[in-house]
C-alpha cells in the first residue's frame, strides 16, 4: 500500500508543477555484480527515508525527494564513473547515496564528486585509505573504517591479556588495510606482532602460509580473510598442525558456516562485527519489514546516509552540496534533540524552528574525523560451536 | 633431544605436508602425462575432471552415509570411489567420442586440441557447478588423525608436536598403491605395451597392428581414474571447492612439465620437486635454528610465502631453459 502511495505520490509529482522545491537524490549502488544480493534492500532503504521526508512535507517548506538510481557494478570503477556522471550532469541530482565497495567510492570521488562539487555518502564503502583521501569535505559514510575496527580489535586482544600476535590477511584492499590497522593499534598498546603474511583466496593448500605462521608464534593467529575462502583453509590447517588453538575473527570471517565447518575446534576464538545494540536498530528493522523491506547487511547504513543528506539540507536551508557539506557533522553529532529513525519529520521541523539535532538513526551514527561513522561493534565469541554476542564496543 | 624436536617440528610442517601435496600432484601430472604421450596435447580439462569425479564421489558419500553405511575410521569416501570412477570414465569416453575423435579424424594440430580441451574445461565447469554449486562441500568422516599434534608431544615428550591425518596417511598409501599398479600395467601388459609403443612411434604402432582406438580408450579410463583418485584425495585432505581445482591446474602442469611431460616417472618426481619447493623455499627456518642452537629474532625466511607460486614457476621456467625435455626426457613410457 505504502508503495502505490509512493509510486502515486511520484507520479503525481512528475505531472503537476512542484509547490516546492524538488530534491533530487542519486542512488549509486552495485545493483549488478558481486553484491548484487544486497543492494536492493539498501536501496529500497534509502527511499524509505526519502518517502518519509516527502510526507512529512517539513523539508524546505514541503519539498519532495526523488530518488534516481544508478548501478555502481561494485567492482567497475569506469561504469561506475559514466552512471554517476549521467546522475549528476543529465539528471542534476543534489546528493549521491553511495557508493558502495571501497574502489568505485574512490573513482566517483574523484571523477565526478569532486569536480561537480556534489556530496556523497556511502552506506558502506570500508576501506581506510577513504578516511584521508582529498575529498572537499563532500564526501562522508555512516560504514565505520576498518581501521576503526583495527582498534576495537586491539581493545579486545589488550583486556584478554594477549602480547603475541601473528596475523594473516587476504590479499586484497579490504585484508591489508584491515592487517595494517590491526598492526598498528596493537603495536601501539604495546604488543607484539611476530608476523603479518598475506594468502590468496581459492587455493587449497595453505601449508605453506600456515608453516611460516607457525614459527613466527604468537599467542593467537589473526585471521583477517574471508570465512568461505583462505581464512577458513588457514584456520584448519593451524588447527591439524597444532600450530595455534585461538583465533581472533574479524568481521569478514563472521558467520554461521564457520564453527559449523570446523566444529568444536574453533569454541574460545573471539571477532569482531558492525553492529549495535542501540534502540535505532529494531525500530528500523521494524519500519523497513513494515515496507516490505527484508533488511540486510548495510541497509540500516542506507538509511541513514539519505536521512543525514536531507537533515544537512534542511539545517542548511539550501540543496546546494557545497552549502550543506558543512552542516551534516552538525546534524549528525551532538549537541540537540536524539532522533531515531522514523523521527525524520520531527526533526526536520526542528531545524526549520531552529534548533539543533543529534541523529541517531538505525546505526547510532556519530561522526569522526576524516567524515565517518565511529563505528560500533558486536564482540563475538565462538562458544559450543556457535557465535554468541559477548558484548557491544 | 633439541635434534629430535627440530625434526619434528620439520617433519610437522615441512615433511609430512609436503609428501602429501607432492602425492596429490604427482596423481594429477600422471594423468596429464598419460593424455600427452598417447593424444599429444595438453588437457587442460584436467582439473575440472578431477573435481567431476570427486563431485560424483561426494554425492554417493552422501547417499552411503544416509544408508548409515561407513568404514569406521577411514572415510567412506574410499567406499563411493568407484562410483565416481565410473561417471568420470564415462563422462570422458563421451567427450571423446563427440569432440577429440573429430579433431584425430581431421588430424589436427596439437594447439587445436588444446584450445578445444579448454573449450571442454568450461563446459565441465557449468556442470560442476550445475550440479553441485560452487560452494565447499563438507564429506570427510572418520577419524580425523592418526597422531595429534598434543598426544605425540605427551608420548615422546618433546617441545614439537607432530600430527599425521588419515587423509595423510590415505593419499601417500593410496598414491604408492597407485603408482606400482600403473608401472606394472605399463611395463607388463600387452595393453599397456601396446600403449607405449603407440607413444613412442605411432605410425610404426599402426603398422605392427595395434588398434589406436583401443589405446585411446584406455588412456582416457586410467586418466579418469587417476584424476577421481588425485581429486578425492585432495577433497579429503583440504577441502572440495570446484574453483579450487582450477587452481591446481597450474601447479600439476608445472609438476608434468618439470618432469618432463610423457614420462610417468618424471610426473612423480616433478610432483615432489613443486610441492617440496612451496613449501620449503618459503618455509621460516627460525625454531629449527633455534633447536639446533642459534637464536636469533629473525624469522630466517628466504622468501615470504607471497611468493610461493613464484618459486615453482621460477623452478619451470629454469628446468625449460637448461633442459627443455624436462628432468625425464619426456614422451617413453
Amino acid at each position: 500500500m505504502k508503495k502505490t502511495l509512493l509510486a502515486l505520490a511520484t507520479t503525481t509529482m512528475l505531472v503537476s508543477p512542484a509547490m516546492a522545491e524538488d530534491v533530487k537524490l542519486g542512488v549509486i549502488l552495485g545493483f549488478t555484480g558481486p553484491i548484487e544480493s544486497l543492494t536492493p534492500a539498501m536501496a529500497e532503504s534509502a527511499e524509505l527515508a526519502m518517502s518519509e521526508v516527502s510526507e512529512s512535507g517539513a523539508l524546505m517548506g514541503g519539498a519532495t525527494v526523488t530518488p534516481v538510481r544508478g548501478d555502481s557494478t561494485c567492482v567497475d570503477s569506469a561504469a561506475a564513473t559514466a552512471a554517476a556522471e549521467r546522475l549528476v550532469t543529465s539528471e542534476k541530482v543534489h546528493a549521491i547515496v553511495g557508493a558502495d565497495c571501497s574502489g568505485v567510492t574512490t573513482a566517483i570521488l574523484q571523477n565526478v564528486a569532486m569536480a561537480n562539487g556534489v556530496v556523497m555518502i556511502s552506506p558502506s564503502a570500508t576501506s581506510p585509505a577513504l578516511s584521508d583521501m582529498e575529498d572537499d569535505d563532500l564526501f562522508f559514510r555512516t560504514a565505520p573504517s576498518d581501521a576503526r575496527q583495527g582498534a576495537v580489535l586491539a581493545d579486545i586482544l589488550e583486556d584478554k591479556g594477549v602480547k603475541e600476535i601473528a596475523i594473516t590477511f587476504t590479499n586484497n584492499d579490504y585484508g591489508k588495510g584491515l592487517a595494517e590497522s590491526i598492526e598498528a593499534n596493537f603495536t601501539g598498546r604495546g604488543g607484539k606482532v611476530t608476523i603479518s603474511a598475506a594468502h590468496e583466496d581459492g587455493k587449497g593448500d595453505y601449508t605453506a602460509e600456515v608453516g611460516a605462521l607457525a614459527q613466527a608464534g604468537g599467542d593467537v593467529l589473526v585471521v583477517a580473510g574471508y570465512l568461505d575462502q583462505g581464512g577458513k583453509g588457514i584456520i584448519q590447517g593451524a588447527l591439524d598442525t597444532g600450530a595455534f588453538d585461538t583465533f581472533v575473527l574479524p568481521d569478514g570471517m563472521i558467520g554461521d558456516a564457520l564453527p559449523k565447518a570446523i566444529g568444536s575446534d574453533l569454541d574460545g576464538s573471539y571477532g569482531t562485527v558492525p553492529g549495535t545494540d542501540s534502540e535505532g536498530a529494531d525500530i528500523f528493522d521494524k519500519m523497513a519489514r513494515d515496507a516490505g523491506i527484508s533488511p540486510d547487511a548495510f541497509s540500516a547504513e542506507s538509511y541513514d546516509a539519505a536521512a543525514l543528506i536531507l537533515l544537512a539540507m534542511q539545517a542548511a536551508k539550501s540543496t546546494d552540496s557545497k552549502v550543506f557539506r558543512d552542516h551534516v557533522f552538525d546534524v549528525a553529532n551532538a549537541p540537540g534533540e536524539e532522533i531515531l529513525p522514523g523521527e525524520l519529520g520531527k526533526a526536520l521541523k526542528i531545524l526549520a524552528d531552529g534548533g539543533e539535532v543529534d541523529y541517531v538513526g538505525a546505526t547510532a551514527v556519530e561522526l569522526v574525523r576524516g567524515g565517518e561513522s565511529a563505528g560500533n561493534y558486536r564482540e563475538i565469541l565462538v562458544k559450543d560451536g556457535e557465535n554468541t554476542t559477548a558484548k557491544f564496543r | 633431544m633439541e635434534a629430535l624436536n627440530a625434526l619434528a617440528l620439520l617433519g610437522n610442517y615441512l615433511i609430512v605436508p609436503g609428501v602429501t601435496y607432492g602425492c596429490q600432484l604427482a596423481l594429477g601430472a600422471l594423468g596429464i602425462t598419460l593424455i600427452y604421450g598417447i593424444l599429444r596435447f595438453s588437457n587442460f580439462a584436467h582439473g575440472e575432471t578431477m573435481a567431476f569425479g570427486t563431485m560424483v564421489v561426494i554425492l554417493a558419500t552422501w547417499g552411503l552415509q544416509s544408508l548409515g553405511v561407513s568404514l569406521g575410521p577411514l572415510p567412506t569416501a574410499l567406499l563411493a570411489l568407484p562410483v565416481g570412477i565410473l561417471a568420470a570414465i564415462g563422462l570422458l569416453l563421451l567427450t571423446d567420442r563427440y569432440v577429440y575423435r573429430f579433431y584425430r579424424r581431421q588430424r589436427s594440430t596439437p594447439v587445436i586440441y588444446l584450445i578445444a580441451s579448454i573449450g571442454v574445461m568450461f563446459i565441465y565447469n557449468g556442470l560442476i557447478r550445475f550440479i553441485i554449486g560452487p560452494n565447499d562441500q563438507q564429506f570427510s568422516d572418520g577419524s580425523r588423525f592418526i597422531i595429534k599434534a598434543r598426544e605425540f608431544k605427551q608420548m615422546t615428550g618433546l617441545n614439537e608436536g607432530l600430527a599425521i591425518k588419515t587423509t595423510q596417511g590415505i593419499t601417500v598409501i593410496v598414491t604408492i598403491i597407485l603408482v606400482i599398479a600403473l608401472f606394472w600395467f605399463l611395463n607388463r601388459t600387452r595393453a599397456g605395451k601396446s600403449m607405449r609403443a603407440y607413444s613412442d612411434n605411432e605410425d610404426l604402432a599402426l603398422l605392427s597392428g595395434i588398434d589406436p582406438d583401443r589405446v585411446v580408450m584406455i588412456a582416457w579410463i586410467i586418466t579418469a581414474a587417476l584424476a577421481t583418485i588425485a581429486g578425492t584425495l585432495y577433497g579429503l585432505d583440504k577441502s572440495f571447492k570446484p574453483f579450487t581445482y582450477l587452481q591446481i591446474l597450474l601447479p600439476i602442469f608445472a609438476a608434468a612439465i618439470v618432469g618432463g611431460l610423457g614420462s610417468p616417472v618424471g610426473a612423480i618426481a616433478g610432483g615432489f620437486v613443486i610441492a617440496f619447493s612451496e613449501i620449503a623455499v618459503t618455509f621460516a627456518w627460525r625454531k629449527v635454528f633455534g633447536y639446533m642452537g642459534y637464536e636469533t629474532d629473525s624469522l630466517m625466511q628466504l622468501l615470504s610465502t607471497d611468493y610461493k607460486f613464484a618459486v615453482s614457476f621460477a623452478i619451470l621456467v629454469i628446468v625449460l631453459l637448461v633442459r627443455p625435455t624436462g628432468l625425464f626426457a619426456g614422451k617413453s613410457f
